[in-house]
């Protein structure tokens, strides 16, 4: 239940607001293994929620090609979820109805009603059956939106700094909460995030993009044995290794301020 | 006195049970002594009216004719005085009852004691009228004539004033229904397809600020009947502002909206019915409710200039032979069946948009 994703030489090129051209994707080539929690971190504007939206179908390049178990990626697919960094969740709608539409959307509500139950259970949102988005906290909000996406057994979960929004300690909380999914569902899981303890964290490997133009810099494979710790030495060393990566990324451009 | 209450309020949050569990609250409207006053000061204007009509001279030549009304197999001779008193009657009963019901709910008991010195004040303004209607007769006649006059019109006209009543709500319904539907339908096209909202929202932002009733020339000769005329001119009116709104309502829906539905598996079919159309719904009632207060002028505007019945009618008609009590009779008819119409679009739209509940302030 899991899908590899190839990535080769993509290039997206945006117009901004004031007619300038950005150079959102140069030349991205990346494999993406079955089963595989990748992170995607890079400063803003160094195109991986672009990339992400590309492995989603929400948008497509100008050139090169992406594709899921050797099939061109050209449309969005419920085979491959995707959570929103602000849930996105439909305030007219029930968490229970908010949850269901994947199933109403895919004609599939009738035989998979039973589901909707073990899903809200799965993030824990018993009891919050019948509230509406606006009376549900946020860190609840973006686990309605995990079990939305989840609900339609995706194959590949498309994650866009889902946990950016909340408070450190509802997002440790959530990120054992996907740990837990990933281990149970065996979905291929791909995250965008800005924060270098979540990526290592979380991942099997670690993509680092730096911007104009948007591309991968490092490749990093994370191979501290799980459940990690937060504080151990090899975290940290590993930690300290992408941050000093990311500060010699930042003076590239600026070359005469290197000693 | 209101700070004093407001004081209470702020102690009642701080210790609710230990304050319930007390039989007798400060004086204010959870003590139920105050509350008993409040009651009986509601009914007292309505007591006094009743005791004006029936103690107070009949100074002015006013006829007091005999109605014998049958129902449900009796057969009952009573005056517009009675009916008066019967009416009266009623609304003591009426806000007896609805004390009563509110004695145990604090909430409903506030909001009682709140009305009970507008209702005494109505009470008392009916005693006046009375006296200077009917009574006595010092308002100009026959423009200002009594209640009990006005109450008269449905014991002599009854069954006259029930079928033009008829004939409004018939056509209100035809005409409103098929604008509600038509609004919401090309507001939907408008608000989707850019090549609809290119030929057709001009055309509707032009149309829709004329008053529908200008259209009345070409209704009255191009269409079959005069109904049918005047259903078109509620259609109109209901149709422009009610389209106008909801494709605004389509056109605001935020584009992550789209793409949530979108990676779930949402078709097009799914993206409007789903999605567009619930995000403009609060758009679609702001319409539907302003479009109502027009569709109520475009109904009695058409009823008056041509129509064989209706409501309209009936007050253009009265007024022909000066009877300004049947004319206001008409008018209390239509005070009381617009505000009903009003209240059950309002019922509806409350339940359709009860997710905005909390969200938005009141």
């Amino acid at each position: 239940m899991s899908s590899s994703i190839t990535i080769s030489g993509v290039n997206r090129v945006y117009t901004d607001v004031d007619g300038n051209k950005v150079n959102a994707l140069n030349e991205v080539s990346l494999d993406i293994h079955p089963g595989e929690f990748i992170s995607i971190i890079g400063p803003s504007g160094c195109g991986k929620t672009t990339l992400l939206r590309l492995i989603a179908g929400l948008d497509k390049p100008q050139s090169g090609e992406l594709s899921i178990d050797g099939s061109r990626i050209t449309d969005v697919d419920p085979e491959r979820g995707y959570v929103f960094q602000q849930g996105g969740l439909f305030p007219w709608l029930t968490v229970e109805d908010n949850i269901a539409y994947g199933l109403k959307a895919r004609k599939v509500f009738k035989q998979k009603k039973s589901e909707i139950g073990k899903y809200i259970s799965m993030v824990g949102l018993d009891g919050f059956e019948k509230s509406y988005p606006h009376q549900i906290s946020g860190g609840m909000a973006q686990r309605v939106a995990i079990a939305r996406a989840l609900i339609n057994e995706p194959k590949a979960l498309l994650l866009d700094e889902p946990l950016g929004a909340l408070d450190s300690f509802t997002r440790s909380d959530l990120q054992d909460k996907l740990l837990e999914l990933w281990k149970d569902n065996g979905t291929t899981m791909i995250l965008v995030t800005h924060d270098i303890d979540e990526a290592i964290y979380l991942s099997d490997r670690i993509v680092i993009m730096t911007p104009r133009p948007g591309k991968i810099s490092r490749i990093i494979d994370v191979d501290l044995p799980r459940p990690r710790q937060r504080g151990s030495g090899s975290f940290l060393s590993m930690r300290r290794d992408i941050l000093e990566l990311f500060e010699l990324a930042q003076a590239q451009p600026q070359p005469e301020y290197v000693i | 006195m209101d700070a004093a209450v407001k004081g209470h309020e702020t102690d009642v949050i701080l210790n609710k049970q230990q304050t319930d569990s007390k039989p007798s609250a400060a004086w204010g409207y959870k003590h139920n002594g105050y509350y008993l006053l409040k009651i009986l000061f509601t009914l007292a204007g309505f007591i006094i009216a009743i005791v004006t009509n029936i103690t107070f001279p009949q100074k002015a030549a006013v006829e007091i004719k005999d109605y014998i009304i049958n129902a449900a197999g009796l057969s009952v001779k009573l005056t517009m005085n009675d009916a008066y008193i019967f009416v009266l009657a009623a609304l003591i009963v009426i806000y007896l009852i609805s004390g009563i019901r509110a004695w145990g709910d604090k909430d409903r008991r506030k909001k009682y004691c709140k009305n009970a010195a507008f209702r005494f004040a109505l009470g008392i303004a009916l005693a006046v009228w009375d006296i200077g209607g009917t009574k006595l007769q010092f308002f100009a006649q026959p423009f200002f004539p009594g209640p009990a006059q006005v109450i008269e019109t449905y014991l002599a006209d009854g069954s006259y004033v029930v079928q033009n009543t008829l004939y409004s709500l018939r056509l209100y319904a035809a005409g409103f229904s098929c604008g509600v539907l038509l609004g919401v339908g090309t507001g939907i096209l408008i608000g989707w397809y850019p090549k609809v909202y290119y030929w057709v929202f001009p055309v509707l932002k032009i149309t829709g600020v004329v008053p529908a009733v200008a259209w009345m020339p070409f209704a009255l000769t191009l269409l079959p009947n005069s109904f049918s005329a005047a259903v078109f001119l509620i259609v109109i009116c209901a149709w422009f502002q009610i389209a106008f709104l909801t494709a605004q309502g389509i056109q605001s829906t935020p584009k992550q909206s789209y793409e949530a539905a979108r990676v779930l598996g949402s078709r097009q079919f799914g993206l409007i019915f789903h999605v567009a159309i619930p995000h403009a719904m609060p758009d679609i009632f702001t319409g539907i409710s302003s479009a109502n207060a027009m569709a109520f002028t475009t109904l009695v505007m058409s009823e008056m200039l041509g129509q064989p019945g209706g409501l309209g009618y009936y007050i253009n008609q009265s007024k022909v032979w000066s009877a300004y009590y049947k004319v206001l009779a008409a008018i209390v008819v239509m005070a009381v069946l617009f505000s009903c119409i009003n209240h059950i679009i309002g019922l509806i739209q409350k339940r359709t948009l009860r997710w905005q509940e909390g969200v938005l302030k009141k």
